[in-house]
């Protein structure tokens, strides 16, 4: 009787114990270089952390970081709102660019696999420390400088924008989108990892319902929107989140620099750690808001 | 049927005709569709692979032709002189072989764990398993940079638990040291882990659950089943998690520079190759000035191609494993 009552429990239970085996390594590591360290640099950025010979002492001083940051630092709030515009509307740029790339990529067409190559090519060309020196080529723009006084010609985006400007189209909007247009190919650089995501969902997305939809009398253009657009939207969540985060790891990014920079060179690991808790929280915030205004909009086929 | 078959080849216009001008309508349609897409792709892989050709015909100019307004592609002098420097600035071969040592080791480590890891989390119930993967969606949302600062000290002063100070009396200074990244990619803590076991958590999910019985009832136990059954299935999306782990840990300059600083990496010597280019031409060449801004950025160029030159290699040879198993298995996020 107590057997047979046992029995479905011990299989559970053996799978429960198999489970933690293996996420395991997980655990180790999540306590041992993780959990300290995030609640230390919590506590550091409250407190006065003193670097002596033999280990460093830390001693609780409330906000005098965070003050410190915002009305002290004479940069720190200007790069701040400077990185989180930046970061708004290059995510957007990457989400629309990388989504429009994976529809093409796709279709089917001749060359299709040297094209997936190259465009994926990004994934590798803009990672880590390469990103960062791409970044101040003075030369490519030097360069670039001779070219336009050489050979006298107008450059083709100061045209347009004038042209904007004279039909009184310049307002804060435009600008934006023009800044955009101009930096294409940061956005093309660093939608690589996005682009496959978009293809991965697009090869879900059953050929029989393109079918039923021509038939009922769909256009390419409606069945676009109406099935395709609904079957990846779960991937615009994923994506969102990605480039996001993606962005505030990057190496080009100002406030990261800068706290880099307070923490190695000036060795101030209490005033590093509260700029970035703020920059932290403030990109969370970010994440939270948006990814739920988005998943309001996600369609869940199954 | 040969009689259709001609009618249908020979009356183009006909056809068209009968239909009202609709066919010639979508024919024009598609095929300048086709132009307009064949332009756009060219264009933008023009721009992504414009860079490269223009660092490739950067690195063989000798100093003058980066002045020279007529030389833009196509170096007027063509040394390889340029390389020669990089090499020496960078131990190019020595801090190569530590690169392919390093990167090739911890991606292997790191991917093994989060398979582990994606598995459990994918394939058993447990208790509390929420919030477990609660905390694997922390560690991707959570920035390296802003744990950083207390990473460091944890290592300039490791401890585990007291126990190294009871014995010798002080703390053991680990930064700079390669254990920690070792340990802590054993412990799915390194670069980029927490996106490896979300992908690898979602490859398993979409296994189907009859193959994973089916091992059971023939009396496989659970790690039996995962080696012998689930890994063999998941081979080509691992493959893929593997290179994406190398070339991220080839190119990583941030988990290199606080944890590998002793050790020649590319990614490290490559930062510094601006201001060994300077010392060099202050202190060997006996020039004042040092380097110019040009010229640094042509040794830069040449560096970073040289860096970034194994990678295209491995994308050569290996590019449907980068590109066609992710893509095309089409995981469900």
């Amino acid at each position: 009787m107590k057997k047979q009552r046992n029995k479905p429990r011990g299989l559970q239970r053996r799978k429960a114990i198999a489970g933690y085996q293996f996420i395991s390594p997980f655990i180790i590591g999540f306590l041992l270089f993780m959990v300290q360290p995030f609640f230390q640099s919590l506590y550091m950025s409250f407190s006065k952390v003193e670097i002596g010979a033999g280990g460093f002492t830390m001693k609780l001083n409330g906000f005098t970081n965070y003050i410190r940051a915002f009305t002290v630092d004479t940069e720190f709030t200007r790069l701040l709102v400077e990185e989180v515009g930046r970061m708004t509307a290059n995510t957007l740029a990457i989400m629309v660019f990388s989504f429009f790339v994976a529809l093409i990529l796709n279709q089917k067409f001749k060359g299709r696999a040297l094209v997936r190559a190259i465009f994926f090519l990004p994934v590798i060309l803009s990672s880590g420390v390469i990103l960062g020196i791409e970044y101040d080529n003075a030369l490519l723009s030097g360069i670039q400088d001779v070219i336009q006084q050489s050979t006298q010609f107008a450059n083709v985006s100061d045209v347009v924008g004038d042209i904007l400007e004279a039909f009184g189209l310049a307002d804060a909007l435009v600008a934006q989108v023009y800044v955009l247009v101009d930096s294409i190919y940061d956005i093309a650089i660093s939608s690589g990892i996005q682009i496959i995501i978009f293809l991965s969902g697009l090869q879900t997305v059953p050929e029989a319902m393109y079918e039923a939809a021509a038939i009922e009398g769909c256009t390419a253009w409606e069945s676009l929107w109406k099935i395709t657009f609904p079957m990846v939207s779960s991937l615009f969540l994923v994506n969102w989140v990605y480039t996001i985060v993606d962005f505030f790891m990057r190496s080009d990014n100002e406030v990261m620099k800068k706290i880099q920079a307070t923490m190695i060179i000036n060795l101030q690991y209490d005033f590093a750690s509260a700029m970035a808790w703020v920059y932290f929280g403030v990109v969370i915030v970010i994440i939270g808001v948006s990814s739920l205004i988005i998943s309001k909009a996600v369609y869940y086929y199954d | 049927m040969i009689n259709t078959t001609t009618k249908n080849k020979m009356d183009y216009w006909e056809r068209n005709k009968s239909s009202g001008g609709y066919l010639l309508k979508k024919t024009v349609g598609s095929i300048s569709y086709r132009i307009i897409r064949a332009i756009l792709l060219f264009g933008m892989c023009f721009m992504i692979i414009q860079p490269i050709l223009n660092k490739i015909s950067i690195s063989f100019m000798a100093e003058e032709d980066l002045y020279n307004a007529m030389v833009i592609s196509i170096p007027e002098h063509f040394t390889a002189g340029n390389y020669n420097l990089a090499v020496m600035f960078m131990d190019y071969w020595k801090t190569l072989g530590n690169t392919l040592l390093i990167s090739a080791t911890i991606a292997l480590l790191q991917i093994a764990a989060c398979t582990l890891v994606g598995y459990g989390f994918a394939r058993f119930e447990f208790p509390l398993k929420k919030l477990w993967f609660a905390c694997v969606i922390l560690i991707i949302v959570i920035p390296p940079q802003t744990i950083s600062t207390a990473l460091h000290l944890h290592f300039r002063f490791f401890d585990m638990f007291g126990i190294a100070e009871l014995i010798t009396g002080s703390t053991i200074n680990l930064s700079g040291s390669v254990l920690p990244y070792y340990l802590m990619s054993a412990g799915c803590m390194g670069l980029k882990n927490g996106l490896y076991i979300y992908m690898i958590r979602q490859l398993f999910r979409t296994i189907p659950n009859e193959i994973e019985e089916a091992a059971y009832v023939d009396g496989c136990g659970t790690f039996k089943t995962f080696y012998r059954i689930m890994l063999i299935n998941a081979t080509p999306i691992l493959t893929s998690c593997y290179l994406f782990a190398f070339v991220w840990q080839w190119t990583d300059g941030f988990y290199s520079k606080m944890f590998l600083g002793n050790i020649k990496l590319l990614s490290i010597q490559l930062q510094q190759i601006s201001e060994k280019l300077s010392s060099y031409m202050i202190n060997t060449l006996h020039l004042a000035g040092g380097a110019t801004i040009g010229y640094t950025q042509c040794i830069i160029a040449t560096g970073t191609l040289m860096v970034i030159v194994p990678l295209l290699i491995l994308y050569l040879f290996a590019q449907k494993g980068f590109v066609e198993s992710l893509s095309s298995t089409g995981i469900k996020m």
